[in-house]
């Protein structure tokens, strides 16, 4: 019992009671993609001020702090600033591959969002492959840079976009080995049902106890890369490359891309949590007695925390070279990850899981 | 084994990197670097050494310091300062004297390195306090220093 679950059913009764079936579940499914949609500009828009704010007392300063109270505008003015201007282009692009890209890369992590519980009701999607899917759809945004980069007919662009393809190509292994490995411990790929597994044994961080930690130390290092943030930001390098696969991309184009890389960070922190944190699981199970608490607050802190140290990851570490990057993967992360994953079937096999 | 101590050595150094930028974070309030921009344009005291823009102050007679001796044009290094001056007779004594026409300062030009100010010999120029420049038209940044119908107050020269 809590709010969204009282919410959203409301709302299903109350629109199956005033119109025929189909009509209904047609205006469920706006509804429901008009409130991710939302919750979606809402979250890449604060997302990119947290990400400002973090920045700055990082690096001791202020941030920005002039439109509203303490900043809290600066993002809204800047996608009102960005909405306001030209979409420029190159004479010699391919337009329509060049118009494709931005939503390729915004659609995977749009429908990405849509699997997630961000509470025990609150989840559009709920699909027995949760986490396969997920996987699946996280790699699709890696076409849609890679587009970009081929059709600006720039050659900065175009760098960018082939690190970025062998980048994806190669993380994608490790964020799939260590899912799987917390997978082999909840066996089942449902998002709800591996939350599940976690009311009763504790958050998957501790049920499996040393490959657990181990894998989600390679989840964060995997995942920070899939998002090709810093310091796996060698894609849009800006002291190479300008601007990486989005140089010639201006106005709504642009901010489609900078929505989705912090849509996607969203997206692996929130896998992140809800493999190895226990979702929207209150820690210790302290607020399981009061009805009216939302569940989804507490997946949100947790995401928050996840998202913090990613953003602790790009203010600290320095951009590694492309040998540097597929070394780490190639050479350290993915023998450990497979070593990891015998030694995960182990202690199931053996019953030492807490 | 080199293997497994790199990657421990990795670990352990990218974590002494963490903390040295965690610590940054949790003291960033007390100990930012940056300062607000100055609103409070009323109430503000610069500091004594800030270099806004070269001025010329007049007393109440309208009267200033500038000789016309050229020393700020000649040391000014990149010519953001041109003197027009021309021979006057002098009312009181009744000789002919150089005196200053107009005082021209170009600001876009001006990199506020302080010679002038350190060459003139009567402190006919100083530095101003203001720290808002910027102007529409690059015309406005050609600034004439002397006041219309001021001159140089008497015995400065002595």
């Amino acid at each position: 019992m809590n709010i969204p679950l009282n919410i959203t059913k409301t709302i299903h009764d109350w629109l199956f009671s005033i119109m025929p079936e189909g009509v209904a579940t047609v205006t469920e499914w706006v509804i429901v993609a008009a409130a991710y949609l939302a919750l979606f500009a809402v979250a890449g828009l604060y997302l990119v001020l947290l990400e400002r704010k973090v920045a700055a007392w990082f690096q001791l300063r202020l941030g920005p702090n002039r439109v509203g109270p303490w900043g809290i505008f600066q993002t809204m003015a800047d996608a009102l600033k960005l909405v306001s201007k030209e979409l420029t282009s190159n004479a010699n692009i391919d337009k329509f591959l060049y118009n494709l890209a931005p939503y390729f890369v915004i659609l995977s992590s749009l429908i990405a969002i849509g699997v997630f519980p961000f509470s025990r009701q609150f989840q559009a999607l709920d699909i027995n492959i949760g986490i396969f899917f997920l996987f699946a759809v996280s790699s699709i945004g890696v076409i849609g840079i890679l587009l970009a980069g081929w059709s600006s007919n720039n050659k900065f662009a175009m760098i960018g976009a082939m690190r970025s393809g062998l980048q994806t190509i190669s993380y994608e292994l490790s964020v799939g080995l260590s899912m799987l490995t917390m997978v082999l411990l909840t066996g089942s790929l449902q998002l709800s049902e591996i939350i599940e597994v976690q009311r009763t044994g504790g958050w998957l961080i501790l049920q499996g106890h040393i490959p657990a930690i181990i894998a989600f130390m390679i989840f964060m290092i995997a995942g920070t890369a899939e998002t090709n943030r810093a310091p796996f930001d060698l894609v849009e390098a800006e002291s190479e490359l300008g601007a990486g696969f989005h140089t010639e991309y201006s106005g709504m184009k642009f901010a489609y891309f900078f929505l989705a890389e912090f849509i996607n960070m969203f997206i692996i922190a929130s896998i992140a949590v809800v493999l190895f944190f226990g979702g929207w699981l209150s820690p210790f199970g302290i607020t399981d007695d009061i009805t009216w608490f939302p569940e989804t607050i507490w997946f949100v802190i947790k995401v928050l925390g996840i998202i913090f140290l990613m953003m602790w990851f790009r203010w600290t570490f320095p951009r590694l070279r492309v040998d540097q990057l597929l070394t780490l993967e190639w050479k350290y992360l993915l023998p450990i990850n497979l070593v990891n994953l015998v030694l995960m079937a182990i202690i199931i096999w053996l019953n030492w899981t807490i | 084994m080199s293997y497994f101590s790199d990657i421990y050595n990795g670990i352990k150094t990218l974590l002494t990197g963490m903390s040295v930028t965690g610590g940054y974070f949790i003291r960033a309030r007390k100990g930012s670097i940056t300062q607000q921009y100055p609103d409070n344009r009323e109430t503000l005291k610069m500091f004594d050494r800030f270099r806004g823009e070269v001025v010329m102050p007049h007393n109440e007679n309208n009267e200033h310091y500038c000789t016309g001796c050229q020393a700020c044009e000649i040391a000014c290094p990149n010519g953001s300062i041109e003197i027009v001056w021309d021979r006057q007779v002098d009312p009181e004594t009744g000789k002919k004297k150089k005196m200053i026409d107009k005082h021209i300062y170009h600001l876009g030009m001006c990199t506020m390195c302080s010679l002038c100010v350190e060459a003139c010999p009567t402190d006919a120029i100083v530095w101003a306090q203001n720290y808002e420049n910027s102007v529409y038209d690059r015309k406005y940044l050609t600034k004439v220093l002397n006041q219309p119908g001021s001159k140089v107050k008497a015995g400065i020269e002595d």
